[in-house]
């Protein structure tokens, strides 16, 4: 593959401690090596320019049956919204918040990112997730089963099963080749099939008389018996509601107690999503107001939890979750379209669209909470940047929101042009925060810390030897004057990015579909004579295909496979 | 006021996309940067040159800019689209999306439109002589903004789904019309002085519909009110007043709900 030398950067890295150092990256074979390690590398000048490991996003819906949903019943998202003409890359790039599978491949790479963590793989639509993840050019992506509504997972909770459920979930891994356990509004989702919610974590789920608390809780533990690579991945009940901040913090402290059993260097035991749609005091939308400080003092103080932002970047945008009965909830606020499923024994979702307008007070709410869950944190390295794409808005604003993150005067123009802004300024904490990050907080936000907290820190998110050369190379230096805007208009534009060591991006133009993989983990346990029967079972009973159509096997899904091995058959 | 006039020469072995048929991209221009603009046949891009006679000049701003295209157009999309200013008249049939999201200026068809003639418009006047296709001020697919101002006026009939999700603006068709009228409208005033068919207003907010003529099948989400005496377009008459769809949310003012209005003539 040859070998690379990218020159005289600013680099930012830290894994390794480095904050804006002018230094060499070496690069051979798609490896970063040490620089002395190269014989005749070709080289690539950086010199006045920010350097930066390969971004890597813990939480975006880009692929699967909902994205294309979106897709499907939104042709306006692509009126008048697909400019980029690229002369290298012909493939076709339509669609705002929700694009199509190549202009997600480029728009990623142009924003100098390599990995993305599909944020909700309903497991029965597991091959349509896997054919749109081949389908996504340069990215490597992996993808995360649901879990938390899931018939098999509330059963054996209910009983105390710890053993059998951590052998089913290994098994509904591999079948679907996914990569983490998602929680999504545990119980509420399969509640939502008989028109009800769970709005608290000891709301009974009907029929199973089970409890969020307890899926949730028996969920990390069975990550825990596995050792996975990434914790359990929770999306809490009561999401986007007044008040809610309650019921998030009760869902953290579940996580109180457990240590991580993994040998993939994580250190927290729940990451949490999009917590900004879960950071909401008051109890009405008239008397809303941000209760991000008492979320972050709880982050803040417990180590073993991870969480990320979900910005409201101000655009419209389409939301979609398998949080059912909430999409249900939002169309009769919006009025908008609405589309709804129920996936058999597994999950369901819903899709609305949604104008995040600067005119009403509410989404200037939100706007300033997930930012200051960003600028609250004490540690970068375990809150990370997310707009939960599409949900507060397409990822393509990442660049923007580290403007915000990084200039006051950014935010000021932003307060500046609301509507409601006293109103806004009173119901949150933003404004009174003087905090600007700089780029090694962003590295740490975007790449060490979301790559760590996947348990992936061997592969990606830092610059040391060894690890994968994904080297993002940004028209920015960050020892000259800049005003904001420069920030937005470097980091979403790269100079340059080389993924696994191939050139991707030349000059600003995609140059290559790189060489994608996806990534899945492959749990191996005990024999479980039991739950193989439970799943023959439920099988013959209840679903609509066999067993032999079920499993995501084959080329023809993964044509580029990573296997994470993990052993717990001890 | 300068006028340029385009004669097609050739016709396309496909559609022609010609958004750049516009008062607002011609002005300021002579003849010959006129020929140079872009149009579209599939992904190719050619000269509007390459299928037009061009002749005449702009005037220095849309608003002083007279277009005039002369013959077959059947076969060019766009004409007119999302012009401001000034006036485009068609000598000949057009194909879809005539004077599609036009906010201002006057657009004269002497012939019959495809679809989606003003889709999403928001000003100016449509005046197409002939009849009209279907979809004529609508939304664009999948679209919740509809057409919000500005004024359409058909001479012949248009075809289904005329003004869906309208927001505001008016719509009169002095021939007859095929199904769904106003589906999901939230204002706006639609004119049929033909007849009708069935579905006029369904899932509708607000607005008004009247119809001189006959419906063949009133929508169940419609209840009749009252007879009235109206003047419409310059016409007076009688009309049996039905407000509805009786299915869908609508908002209240001092108390009272306001529903989606049909008058259907009962006598001249």
């Amino acid at each position: 593959m040859g070998e690379l030398l990218i020159k005289n950067g600013f680099v930012f890295d830290p894994l390794q401690g480095i904050k804006g150092d002018r230094m060499d990256i070496g690069v051979r074979d798609g490896k970063i090596v040490e620089t002395s390690a190269l014989s005749s590398p070709k080289t690539i000048d950086a010199a006045g320019m920010t350097v930066m490991a390969g971004g890597v996003d813990i939480h975006s819906h880009v692929v699967g049956p909902k994205v294309n949903v979106g897709r499907l019943f939104r042709p306006e998202d692509k009126l008048f919204k697909s400019p980029h003409k690229s002369p290298t890359c012909n493939r076709m790039e339509m669609g705002f918040s929700v694009p199509s599978t190549f202009k997600t491949g480029y728009d990623y790479a142009r924003m100098g990112y390599v990995f993305v963590n599909e944020a909700a793989m309903p497991p029965l639509h597991s091959p349509h997730v896997h054919e749109e993840i081949r389908d996504t050019p340069i990215i490597d992506n992996a993808a995360m089963p649901v879990f938390g509504n899931n018939w098999f997972t509330l059963e054996y909770l209910k009983n105390h099963e710890i053993e059998n459920n951590a052998a089913y979930t290994a098994w509904l891994l591999r079948a679907t080749r996914g990569f983490a356990i998602k929680v999504v509004n545990p119980g509420g989702t399969e509640a939502w099939g008989w028109g009800l919610n769970c709005e608290h974590i000891h709301d009974p789920v009907p029929y199973f008389d089970i409890t969020p608390a307890q899926i949730v809780k028996g969920l990390i533990e069975a990550n825990e018996y596995l050792g996975l690579p990434h914790s359990m991945h929770v999306h809490a009940n009561n999401l986007g509601n007044p008040g809610n901040y309650t019921t998030t913090l009760d869902t953290f402290k579940l996580s109180e107690g457990i240590k991580p059993n993994s040998k993939f260097g994580r250190d927290q035991v729940m990451h949490h999503t999009h917590v900004q749609f879960h950071s909401y005091g008051g109890d009405s939308w008239a008397n809303v107001e941000s209760k991000a400080k008492e979320i972050m003092d709880y982050v803040n103080s417990h180590d073993n939890i991870t969480i990320d932002m979900g910005q409201v970047t101000l655009d419209e945008t389409t939301t979609m979750t398998a949080d059912g009965p909430f999409e249900h909830h939002l169309t009769e606020l919006n009025h908008l379209k609405w589309a709804n499923a129920d996936v058999e024994l597994e999950t369901g979702s819903g899709v609305v669209p949604y104008i995040y307008s600067p005119s009403i007070k509410v989404c200037a709410i939100q706007w300033c909470i997930g930012l200051e869950l960003a600028l609250l944190a004490k540690d970068p390295m375990r809150v990370f940047m997310t707009t939960d794409h599409p949900n507060a808005g397409p990822f393509i604003r990442y660049p923007r929101i580290m403007k915000w993150l990084m200039s006051r005067e950014a935010r000021e123009q932003q307060f500046d042009a609301f509507k409601h802004k006293d109103k806004v300024i009173e119901a949150t904490n933003l404004a009174g925060i003087d905090r600007e990050l700089d780029l090694y907080e962003i590295a740490q936000m975007t790449r060490a810390g979301p790559a760590k907290a996947l348990g992936l820190a061997h592969m990606y998110g830092g610059l040391a030897p060894g690890l994968d050369a994904d080297v993002a190379v940004f028209d920015f230096n960050p020892n000259e004057p800049y005003a904001p805007d420069d920030i937005e208009k470097a980091f979403g534009n790269a100079r340059h990015l080389f993924k696994t060591g191939v050139q991707v991006i030349s000059d600003h133009e995609v140059v290559s579909n790189g060489n994608k993989r996806t990534l899945w983990v492959n749990a191996r346990v005990n024999e479980n004579p039991q739950v193989m029967r439970d799943v023959k079972e439920k099988f013959l009973r209840y679903y609509t295909v066999t067993l032999n159509n079920y499993e995501v096997t084959g080329h023809h899904y993964l044509p580029n496979p990573y296997v994470i091995e993990v052993d717990a058959t001890e | 006021m300068e006028t340029v006039t385009l004669t097609i020469k050739n016709q396309p072995g496909l559609y022609l996309e010609a958004d750049s048929i516009t008062p607002d991209a011609f002005a300021g221009k002579k003849a010959e940067e006129i020929a140079a603009l872009p149009v579209y046949v599939g992904r190719e891009e050619h000269r509007l040159g390459d299928f037009f006679e061009v002749s005449g000049k702009a005037g220095a701003t849309p608003e002083e800019t007279k277009i005039i295209v002369n013959g077959d157009l059947s076969r060019v999309k766009y004409i007119g689209m999302k012009m401001t200013a000034g006036e485009v008249v068609v000598n000949g049939n057009a194909d879809m999306y005539v004077g599609a999201w036009m906010q201002g200026g006057r657009i004269t068809v002497n012939g019959n439109v495809d679809a989606f003639a003003g889709t999403g418009m928001k000003g100016g006047e449509l005046l197409i002589k002939g009849n009209a296709g279907n979809y004529l001020g609508a939304a664009y697919r999948g679209d919740w903004r509809g057409m919000t101002g500005g004024k359409i006026v058909v001479s012949g009939n248009a075809g289904s789904d005329l003004g869906t999700f309208m927001n505001g603006g008016e719509i009169i068709v002095g021939g007859d019309v095929d199904v769904h009228v106003a589906t999901h409208a939230e204002g706006g005033k639609i004119v049929i002085k033909g007849n009708a068919k069935s579905r006029l207003g369904g899932q509708m907010v607000e607005g008004e519909i009247y119809v001189f003529g006959t419906i063949d099948v009133m929508m169940p989400g419609f209840a009749y009110r009252k007879d009235v005496d109206i003047e419409v377009d310059g016409t007076k008459g009688r009309f049996a007043l039905y407000e509805g769809d009786l299915g869908e949310r609508h908002r209240k003012r001092k108390g009272q709900a306001i529903y989606g209005k049909l008058y259907q003539r009962v006598e001249a």
